[in-house]
């Protein structure tokens, strides 16, 4: 992971930040410099919020190698209470134990390192609510 | 535009082909076209590839491939759109040719996969998903299809037993190619017991990693006339994309890109999905063939595993899907995909597929979907026969 790379998604990655359009009100993660809703180009800074529940998972069994050590690990789509929807790990859970519609929150965790001396890179990952 | 017109297909066994380098394989599949097509020369080639770069350290493809084929000083390009490009190598082709810029132009492709690792080829193939927002959180193309199949087995009921049998039906028609990466059957219980990659998906709901290329010829009415070719025309093109990132899209459960480009290429053909008698579509996946087939129009949302089940999917069926073995059986060497699509859509209209999967009742229209990434892109050609 180039320094440059992993810098520019730390608003992101470790805030959660997103653009919401002045115009329609679509929030879009990451921000973006135009709206695909209705083309406007202004937008104000907002947080997501931190719960949502669950809309599919899958359990990668065969990982790329950044992950192997992780293994088997669950991946998700959730919609947050505003109706942002986010790709992440489930983590912190029985994988075989996981349903569609599962409330999770979203928790700020390590997610993958380049060696011994490069990049760590910390991000989001959902955690099951019952947990 | 001009109508355009297929006369000439030509591909090569596909596989783990060692001891064959990407130019070889490429130029073997462009000489059987040029071969079969009976031309003495072309005026431009086009050639479909999603990650020379990645695969074999090598970029600039369409003058090495030219310089290889024998053929001087070509207009030759590549072009990509990951598992796509090779449906886009063919709408570039045919656009060359109905543009009236060239008369005799070869849409091709090519994909030398096994020159690395499983590891580096998940990673190569990885860079067709969103680096940032999926690959980065450990993202893997199975994986984001398994979100697909769970969103679809619980929205629709759709079960396990349907996805093995899209394998099954698949390996079935491969069984009879003489081109195919893996031409053995299988059965429900085989698929439904192989090794889990990411739930919901087994080993034998994915296609295999592939070393193959393929390319077909396009030419004008007069030229095929001319060389005494069956008149198999281009009557319907249509293109279509898709958010890159899976969970930007409002329905997991269906490809919107593949519904809008099939819209398109109906538009275009002045058809609709109930002129179409068979279609190769972008099996990638055991549940991408059922969604596709929805998404397509071919079964209602929610009903394409059930149709595959019922064997309406088969090569007696009310509508055959991938007489070639698709993606499964005969191999997804991912630039060349989208021209083997065509090349089986072609073997059918001429009546001339292999070793017994010709279809019965001699179809007059076909269709070909390819689509890159989790849906992100997508090319449909309908193609019919004179």
């Amino acid at each position: 992971m180039f320094p440059a790379r992993a810098h520019r998604e730390y608003p992101q990655r470790y805030r959660l930040e997103a653009g919401k359009c002045k115009k329609c009100g679509k929030i879009l993660f990451p921000k973006r410099l135009i709206c695909p809703e209705c083309g406007h180009r202004e937008f104000e800074k907002v947080i997501l919020p931190d719960a949502g529940k669950l809309l599919t998972f899958s359990v990668i069994r065969v990982a790329p190698s950044q992950f192997t050590d992780q293994s088997p690990y669950a991946i998700g789509i959730a919609e947050l209470t505003n109706g942002v929807r986010l790709f992440a790990q489930v983590t912190d859970c029985d994988v075989d134990a996981l349903k569609v519609g599962m409330e999770v929150r979203i928790e700020f965790r390590r997610i993958q390192t380049d060696g011994h001396h490069g990049v760590i890179s910390y991000g989001y990952k959902f955690v099951p609510k019952w947990y | 535009m001009r109508d355009v017109v297929v006369i000439g297909v030509g591909m090569n066994k596909w596989g783990e082909l060692w001891e064959k380098s990407i130019r070889d394989i490429y130029v073997e599949a462009a000489l059987a076209a040029i071969g079969d097509a009976g031309v003495d020369h072309l005026d431009s080639m086009i050639i479909g590839c999603m990650s020379g770069g990645l695969f074999v350290g090598q970029e600039h493809l369409g003058s090495l491939m030219a310089d290889y084929l024998g053929q001087k000083n070509l207009a030759a390009s590549r072009v990509e759109s990951a598992c796509a490009s090779g449906g886009l190598a063919f709408k570039m082709a045919y656009l060359e040719v109905a543009s009236g810029f060239s008369d005799i132009v070869m849409a091709s492709g090519v994909e030398k996969m096994t020159d690395v690792s499983g590891d580096g080829a998940t990673f190569a193939l990885a860079t067709a998903a969103d680096q940032e927002y999926e690959v980065f959180h450990g993202a893997t193309f199975p994986g984001l299809y398994a979100l697909m199949a769970t969103a679809h087995m619980h929205k629709h009921a759709t079960t396990r037993e349907m996805l093995s049998a899209v394998a099954v039906k698949n390996h079935n028609n491969g069984s009879m190619n003489p081109y195919a990466q893996y031409p053995f059957k299988t059965t429900i219980d085989e698929v439904s017991n192989s090794v889990m990659v990411a739930s919901p998906l087994r080993i034998l709901d994915c296609s295999p990693i592939t070393d193959g290329a393929a390319a077909v010829i396009l030419t004008t009415v007069d030229i095929a006339k001319k060389l005494g070719k069956p008149i198999i025309k281009i009557i319907g093109s249509g293109h279509a994309t898709d958010t890159i990132a899976l969970h930007s899209r409002a329905d997991l459960t269906t490809l919107k890109a593949t519904t809008v480009a099939a819209q398109k290429a109906f538009k275009m053909a002045n058809k609709t999905i109930k002129d179409i008698n068979f279609a190769e579509v972008h099996d990638c996946f055991t549940i991408a063939e059922i969604i596709v087939t929805e998404s397509l129009g071919i079964f209602p949302a929610g009903k394409g595993g059930e149709a595959v089940l019922k064997g309406e999917t088969g090569l007696e069926g009310s509508f055959p899907i991938n007489t070639s073995g698709g993606l499964k059986s005969k191999g997804h060497p991912v630039g060349a995909t989208g021209v083997a699509q065509i090349i089986e859509v072609v073997k059918q209209l001429r009546g001339t597929a292999e070793n017994g999967r010709q279809l019965k009742r001699q179809p007059k229209i076909g269709m070909a979907q390819n689509m890159g990434g989790s849906g992100g892109s997508t090319l449909v050609h309908i193609l019919e026969v004179a």
